[in-house]
């Protein structure tokens, strides 16, 4: 796995609920998968940012990230402007495993756990249905570019400010009742994550499932961002986000940790 | 073009420049950004006998200018590495340096026997690991337990040993000098402080263990001044490491005391870090029309 660090430039800051980045970085791009994620370092803060790659465009060389601002190091890092250098490494991590473009997708996510679906949900086109879910309308992103990809959209808040008032898995039975689903994505709380696996192995659909973990090389040497996992053989032990995942089948995740 | 050899308890070093045991894994991570044979040497993710699960997550948190951690020596144990790991690393032209825990004196003899008639150039003797509840630290905070212990594996230990000392101690010199009187052939320093952050709005520890280790530039001031103190009370070698992240701190720990530096948390935000260093320093001997790095260690010259 080639993992390459450098300084690149932003070259648009997006607007909307989260901070959204284009960075130009021909060379990360050139090896980047959907579901992988680039680690971002903040000047003045000891580690670095684990940050999902929300789009890929190989073309352009460019790779979008969203991020929430979470604590003093995410808002720093909320400060750049357009053409403002950021120290990237990365593609890092395995990425989802993308089928057939002819299969049927269904990409679940919630709140942070929305940007990485982006680009799986393009691979797919209109083969694949968006399920996201925000707290309310205030902090929806990324609906229209799910559209503009024609990708069908089922919105979901918390507190019904905009779309379905309710959870994301009420949308996945809904979307399952529809008809047939090869492949489940999901990203966004581990308790959501628990129950849309639940509900994909209840129906015998295959789902694939991107953790997030405190973190911190980035690269597997440091074994800190551990998450419970099963073997082969059905016994537990500890796997670690950025090398193993962060993408997981969701069958092989013990989620009661 | 300066000599950046250093010699170790016997054991030569082509550059001063170790990645510490723990931010290195077995030495695979980092290795499509540079090739393991511009380092010094790898020491190698604290093993031991049977395979370690480590503690539950979180195991990390950041600090003002540093990091704990509470890893809890998650490894595979030796037998997987000596079958893994160990036939690639012997051919990546470094140093070698076998980090070994238990928790019980018989555990750490046993893993000292299995390597001994490996590939590995030299044992590192972790009695100073922060994060498990049996052995480790245990061992490394009085001059009984640390003599004892070192006097045990010394009789299986057929390599250069090196006894990583803890920094959460009364007096380490009084444990460096009871280490060396058993046998020890160098001394590496300083394992991570014990410390605590605690999330203010759920009243939670941030990490699972509740405490884990600091590391980073918040304890290289610590690390300089325990490195002199030991430097100054012992004949054997000493090994510095503690916040070191660029050059001019490996010039530092080397001027305090230290034969070869280790570093570690510095990976984590800067991953050529142990490269960058490892060229400032040889440009700073240039200039300074300094022939061999060895020549500054222990040079400080104190008020």
């Amino acid at each position: 796995m080639a993992h390459i660090q450098g300084e690149y430039p932003i070259i648009k800051v997006g607007s909307g609920a989260m901070v959204d980045y284009t960075i130009h970085c021909p060379d990360i791009v050139n090896e980047a998968k959907a579901g992988q994620f680039v680690h971002i370092r903040v000047p003045g803060f000891t580690l670095r940012r684990p940050i999902s790659i929300c789009e890929i465009d190989k073309e352009a060389g460019t790779l979008r990230i969203l991020f929430d601002i979470r604590g003093e190091g995410t808002k720093e890092l909320a400060k750049r402007k357009e053409g403002d250098l950021i120290d990237v490494m990365g593609p890092l991590g395995n990425g989802f495993d993308l089928l057939d473009k002819e299969k049927k997708a269904v990409v679940v996510g919630g709140g942070i756990g929305v940007p990485p679906m982006l680009q799986t949900a393009k691979h797919y086109g209109a083969n694949a249905t968006a399920i996201i879910g925000f707290r309310n309308q205030d902090l929806i992103v990324l609906e229209e570019d799910f559209k503009n990809n024609d990708v069908p959209v089922m919105l979901c808040t918390d507190d019904g400010s905009a779309g379905h008032h309710g959870l994301v898995t009420d949308m996945l039975k809904e979307r399952i009742a529809q008809g047939p689903v090869d492949i489940v994505y999901a990203c966004g709380p581990k308790i959501m994550l628990k129950f849309v696996a639940k509900m994909c192995q209840e129906n015998g659909i295959r789902c694939q499932v991107s953790l997030e973990e405190r973190m911190g090389c980035g690269v597997g040497a440091c074994l800190v961002c551990a998450c419970k996992t099963k073997k082969e053989n059905g016994e537990e032990t500890y796997s670690h986000v950025c090398k193993n995942g962060p993408v997981f089948e969701a069958e092989k995740v013990v989620f009661d940790e | 073009m300066s000599n950046l050899k250093v010699n170790v308890a016997g054991v030569e070093f082509k550059n001063p420049v170790i990645t510490a045991s723990g931010c290195y894994g077995f030495g695979r991570d980092y290795e499509d950004m540079y090739p393991l044979s511009a380092l010094g040497g790898v020491a190698l993710k604290g093993m031991t006998f049977k395979e370690r699960l480590g503690n539950p997550p979180p195991r990390i948190a950041e600090t003002p200018s540093g990091m704990l951690n509470s890893v809890g020596l998650q490894n595979p144990g030796v037998e997987h590495f000596l079958a893994n790991d160990l036939p690639y690393l012997e051919k990546q032209d470094t140093v070698l340096i076998a980090n070994i825990a238990g928790s019980t004196i018989e555990d750490y003899c046993k893993i000292a026997e299995r390597l001994s008639d490996s590939s590995v150039h030299m044992m590192e003797l972790n009695i100073s690991c922060p994060n498990v509840k049996e052995g480790g630290v245990a061992f490394g905070t009085s001059c009984e337990g640390a003599a004892g212990i070192v006097r045990e594996v010394r009789k299986f230990c057929k390599k250069p040993l090196m006894v990583k000392l803890s920094p959460n101690v009364t007096d380490i010199v009084s444990i460096a000098k009871a280490v060396e009187a058993e046998g020890a052939d160098a001394v590496s320093l300083i394992n991570t402080l014990l410390g605590m952050r605690i999330d203010i709005n759920s009243r939670r520890p941030i990490l699972r263990n509740n405490v884990g280790g600091l590391s980073g530039p918040a304890v290289f001031p610590v690390a300089v001044r325990m490195v002199w103190q030991v430097a100054n009370a012992v004949k054997i070698p000493v090994v510095g490491m503690g916040g070191i992240e660029k050059w001019q701190d490996g010039i530092e720990m080397m001027m305090a005391g230290a034969s070869a530096i280790q570093m570690g948390a510095s990976l984590f935000y800067d991953p050529m870090a142990p490269v960058k260093v490892v060229e400032g320093m040889n440009k700073w001997l240039d200039e300074n029309h300094i022939e061999n790095i060895s020549d500054i260690v222990g040079t400080v010259k104190p008020w």
